[in-house]
């Protein structure tokens, strides 16, 4: 596997054209990557339950509508004009409007603070002053790569690994993403050997590492990352000299809290701030609270260096004074937190099950899962030929005939093929049914054959 | 060579000529010897056990590796980090931290520093905050249906399309109702700070250049230059022209940035200007797009003070105005930009509201893609949606702005006036361009910046100096005075009174 292209320029063919730059026209955005084509196919034939029940049902978007109860609910009970404007209600109007520092309410630092803690059981402290406010998750993975690495340098990446990272991380920082090749034979687990692999890769080509990033639990495995493969991790960053991102923000989507162990942790018993200060974290709450219209996400680094760097930085990417307000008292509210992360990971866990279940029914296998929105689902024995094209074409064939998005593990760089992500949270049980219903009459009539 | 030549006319002859040789490179060396000192060690070669084994070593106790602390060399950040990294140089931030340290307060803390250094307003909260409290809401929570709260439709990510009507119809207002606005030029940001940043990004390469007409707005050099690499290129203007910017300057930079090698990817510049308060004529605006024009380049025309226009016998027209008067076959419209953002006209800063208008569609197609790295969230959007339609309040609004600006901005000057202080012309922003030389020690940057910081510490007034904004006749500063109450411009001008008397001891 070749290491992923950098930016392309393409040939501006009018010579009296102005001329844009290379950001502006090269396709890192990937937009035209069947993990996005799926969802064109979706947009123009969106599935309704009422009006429209064969449309396509999306299954490729990892958003979380299981709670949404939860948040109704706690709007309606408290003053809707305190949760608005903090508790001075409408007179609070004229700091929400001014407000514009990049330092963000320190309230509402507080409030994240000890959400992250509470997902965490209590087993890691979180310090407000070292978080740092961005417009959602995406910018804070941007931000924190054009802090820790230079253009042409590059990030270590276990494969299958979220397809937005390609994106986030590469088009306007100029760095790139060597991957870390994971597979089935133990999970998709990282191992020392897989790192040092990839080190290598990189060395040889004459580029330089700065870092590892892994996202735990995972996308799209749906799987924690084990507490020595976290601890190796961060040996191997400590003798290379690098830094160690650990992208946590399904972290609170973990259906049994204790299978979850955050970098946090282990960093927490770790006194020498040489090997502390390499250890970021990226949290949001589109993933966990089922707020991604909000968006809001945090950087957490151990390393004061990185905390002012990315808090000037932030400049370009802040979080409105009106959000802070909004959300800094739910998120204090340790009666409403307790509940609703208690809820939120019975009701994954129950969805998981349900779809895990189903698709047993049919001879089907999902790797083995304990966390997140959606399942990673083995096809290959359906492939045609074990490759990325039948891969691609069974894709297809699930999108046209069975009408529902699902993303090939290909999009995610997974070395082996016929692996898929399925995401489940997203829709209402029955929309789960039906979908399992689909899968179930597309076996059926394979089985015939 | 250069260097040799003053040091052969010291020591004569061969001996001259090895000893002119002799002492550069020394220099160099210990000038290299100390650089790499103060440099951060470099990472140690890994420990002999645990060298490209396949096995990493098993210790005992996990911690032994990460005790043994003082031989792990300190991870790095990138080098587009670390000038981030150190504390503010510029007299533009230093001048914003000073007052953090000691706010003044008319009630609280009467001796703290007067903050006339960030162009906000502060003149119609009462009006926002009458609306806020009538509408807000129903805004936020009221279905299209009617029907009421669901929290699904602020909590998901779904781009509102009744926002970018909404805007384009607000900006036509905005910019005098002389020109239309196409929503599908449009793309909405979390402020104007990303707007700016996006469309450099868009539009040059590392390396390339903008040319800027100076003085100018000081904030530009962290969103434009940071993480795009884009170099800014002052174009001098002077107060003889009240510092409006010519072809002729224009032509002149450009040249010269040719012959260092420097590409030129396209002009930006503010209008109304920042700091000066220009507003800049139709034919001024033409004369641009028409330099442009002939050099294949683009234009930038930040229109982010459009709204706060107070000059009675000043008309802003904005850029896109002159794109639609110019429907020549032979020129290509889609060469001009547009920046907008309601931080300035409608006081709302902390909402994050800012906008590209492009002509370019492959500008607005890629911007929009890389919007979703400084997105607006939803319940703003909603809550704008909301205010920018509600147009009998927004004329309300901006005749209320505009009048209250005027007022504020005769009492400032004014007062300034009365200790002989004069002011360059202007017609829109939210602040003045004052000549402060008379009270410089020295007619130069140095006593630029000792003015500065007297009029930090004995005077308590923050004030952004010419030199933070590229000025390059000294003596101006750049004064802020809509988040003033009428009561607070006698105090700060008996405090400036100090610094013009001549001291008694």
């Amino acid at each position: 596997m070749g290491l992923p292209l950098m930016m392309e320029r393409s040939s501006n063919n009018n010579n009296n054209k102005v001329e844009l730059s290379r950001v502006a026209v090269s396709d890192t955005h990937g937009e035209d990557s069947p993990y996005f084509a799926g969802w064109k196919a979706y947009d123009e034939n969106p599935y309704d339950e009422t009006h429209n029940p064969s449309g396509v049902i999306q299954m490729g978007l990892a958003e979380n509508q299981v709670s949404f109860d939860l948040l109704e609910s706690y709007s309606e009970k408290k003053n809707p004009e305190g949760s608005l404007w903090g508790s001075k209600g409408s007179r609070g109007f004229r700091e929400n409007a001014l407000f514009q520092d990049y330092h963000g309410l320190k309230t509402f630092r507080q409030a994240m603070a000890s959400f992250m803690e509470k997902i965490r059981g209590g087993k890691a402290s979180f310090d407000p002053d070292r978080i740092v406010l961005t417009a959602g998750a995406t910018a804070a993975n941007e931000l924190l790569t054009f802090i820790l690495a230079d253009p042409n340098d590059a990030l270590l990446i276990p494969t299958p690994y979220y397809p937005g990272f390609d994106r986030d991380l590469r088009w306007r920082t100029g760095v790139r993403i060597v991957p870390i090749h994971c597979d089935s034979s133990n999970h998709f687990q990282i191992t020392p050997e897989a790192l040092e692999t990839a080190y290598e890769t990189a060395r040889d080509a004459n580029i330089r590492v700065r870092g590892v990033l892994i996202t735990n639990p995972s996308n799209p495995l749906g799987a924690t990352v084990q507490k020595k493969v976290l601890e190796d991790l961060l040996d191997f960053c400590v003798r290379k000299n690098i830094h160690l991102i650990s992208d946590e923000i399904y972290s609170g989507s973990v259906f049994h809290e204790s299978e979850f162990t955050s970098v946090a942790e282990i960093v927490e018993n770790i006194d020498d701030v040489s090997v502390k200060e390499r250890v970021h974290i990226v949290y949001s709450l589109s993933k966990d609270l089922g707020l991604p219209g909000f968006r809001v996400g945090t950087i957490y680094s151990y390393n004061d260096n990185v905390v002012r760097t990315a808090r000037r930085m932030s400049s370009f990417t802040l979080v409105s004074s009106q959000t802070q307000h909004m959300l800094a008292s739910m998120l204090s509210d340790e009666e409403f937190t307790e509940k609703y992360i208690r809820l939120n990971r019975e009701r994954l866990r129950r969805r998981y099950e349900t779809i895990v279940e189903g698709l047993k029914k049919e001879g089907i296998e999902c790797l083995k899962g304990n966390a997140g929105l959606f399942c990673w689902m083995n096809l290959g024995f359906l492939l045609n030929t074990k490759t990325k094209e039948g891969e691609l074409e069974l894709w297809d064939v699930i999108l046209k005939e069975l009408k529902l998005n699902i993303s090939p593990g290909s999009s995610c760089h997974c070395s082996e093929f016929g692996w898929f992500r399925v995401c489940f949270a997203n829709m209402s049980e029955k929309t789960l049914e039906i979908a399992l219903k689909r899968i179930h009459e597309f076996m059926d009539r394979r089985r015939r054959f | 060579m250069r260097l040799i030549v003053p040091l052969q006319g010291v020591v004569q002859g061969r001996g001259g000529l090895f000893v002119g040789s002799l002492i550069p490179c020394c220099l160099f060396y210990f000038l290299q010897l100390y650089l790499k000192r103060r440099r951060s060690p470099p990472p140690p070669p890994p420990p002999p056990d645990s060298d490209s084994s396949s096995e990493l070593p098993r210790t005992s106790s996990r911690s032994s590796l990460f005790t043994r602390g003082n031989s792990i060399g300190r991870v790095r950040v990138s080098s587009r980090a670390a000038p981030l990294a150190k504390p503010p140089d510029s007299p533009y931030y230093i001048g914003l931290e000073r007052v953090k340290t000691d706010p003044y307060d008319r009630v609280t803390n009467r001796d703290g520093i007067i903050q006339l250094g960030l162009a906000e307003s502060t003149l119609c909260f009462d009006l926002l905050q009458r609306w806020m409290s009538e509408n807000l809401m129903d805004s936020l929570m009221m279905q299209s249906d009617g029907s009421g709260f669901d929290v699904s439709t602020i909590a998901m990510y779904q781009p509102f399309e009744g926002l970018l009507e909404a805007f384009a119809d607000f900006m036509s207002r905005i910019m005098g109702g002389n020109v239309s606005f196409d929503p599908s030029n449009m793309v909405i940001t979390a402020g104007g700070t990303p707007a700016v940043e996006v469309l450099a990004f868009c539009l040059a390469d590392h390396g390339n250049a903008f040319l800027i007409p100076s003085p100018y707005y000081p904030g530009f050099d962290r969103d434009i230059k940071f993480r795009t690499g884009i170099e800014l290129i002052p174009v001098h203007c002077r107060s003889s022209d009240n510092f409006t910017v010519t072809v002729s300057a224009l032509e002149q930079a450009l040249n010269q940035a040719r012959k260092r090698g420097s590409k030129v990817s396209g002009i930006l510049f503010s209008n109304p200007s920042n700091p000066v308060g220009n507003i800049l004529s139709r034919e001024t605006l033409h004369a641009i797009l028409s330099f442009a024009q002939e050099k294949n380049i683009h234009v930038i025309s930040d229109e982010i003070f459009a709204g706060s226009v107070y000059g009675v016998d000043k008309e802003f027209v904005s850029m896109a105005e002159v794109v639609a008067a110019s429907a020549s076959g032979d020129f290509d419209k889609s060469r001009v930009h547009i920046i907008y953002g309601l931080s300035k006209d409608l006081s709302l800063p902390g909402f994050r509201t800012g906008v590209i208008y492009s002509f370019h569609e492959d500008v607005v197609s890629a911007a929009k893609k890389l919007m979703r790295f400084s997105s607006m969230p939803v319940p703003v959007q909603r809550i704008l949606i909301s205010l920018l339609s509600d147009t009998r309040f927004i004329e309300e609004y901006m005749a209320a702005h505009r009048q209250r600006i005027r007022d504020k901005h005769f009492l400032f000057v004014e007062g300034l006036k009365q200790l002989g202080i004069p002011c360059a012309e202007s017609g829109g922003g939210l602040y003045c361009w004052v000549d402060m030389s008379s009270l410089l020690t020295s007619y130069s940057e140095k006593g630029e910046l000792e003015l500065f910081e007297k009029l930090l510490s004995v005077a308590k007034i923050n004030a952004t100096p010419g030199t933070a904004c590229y000025c390059i006749e000294p003596g101006w500063f750049r004064c802020c005075f809509t988040a003033l109450a009428d009561e607070d411009i006698p105090v700060i001008m008996e405090r400036i009174k100090l610094l013009a008397e001549p001291s008694t001891s």
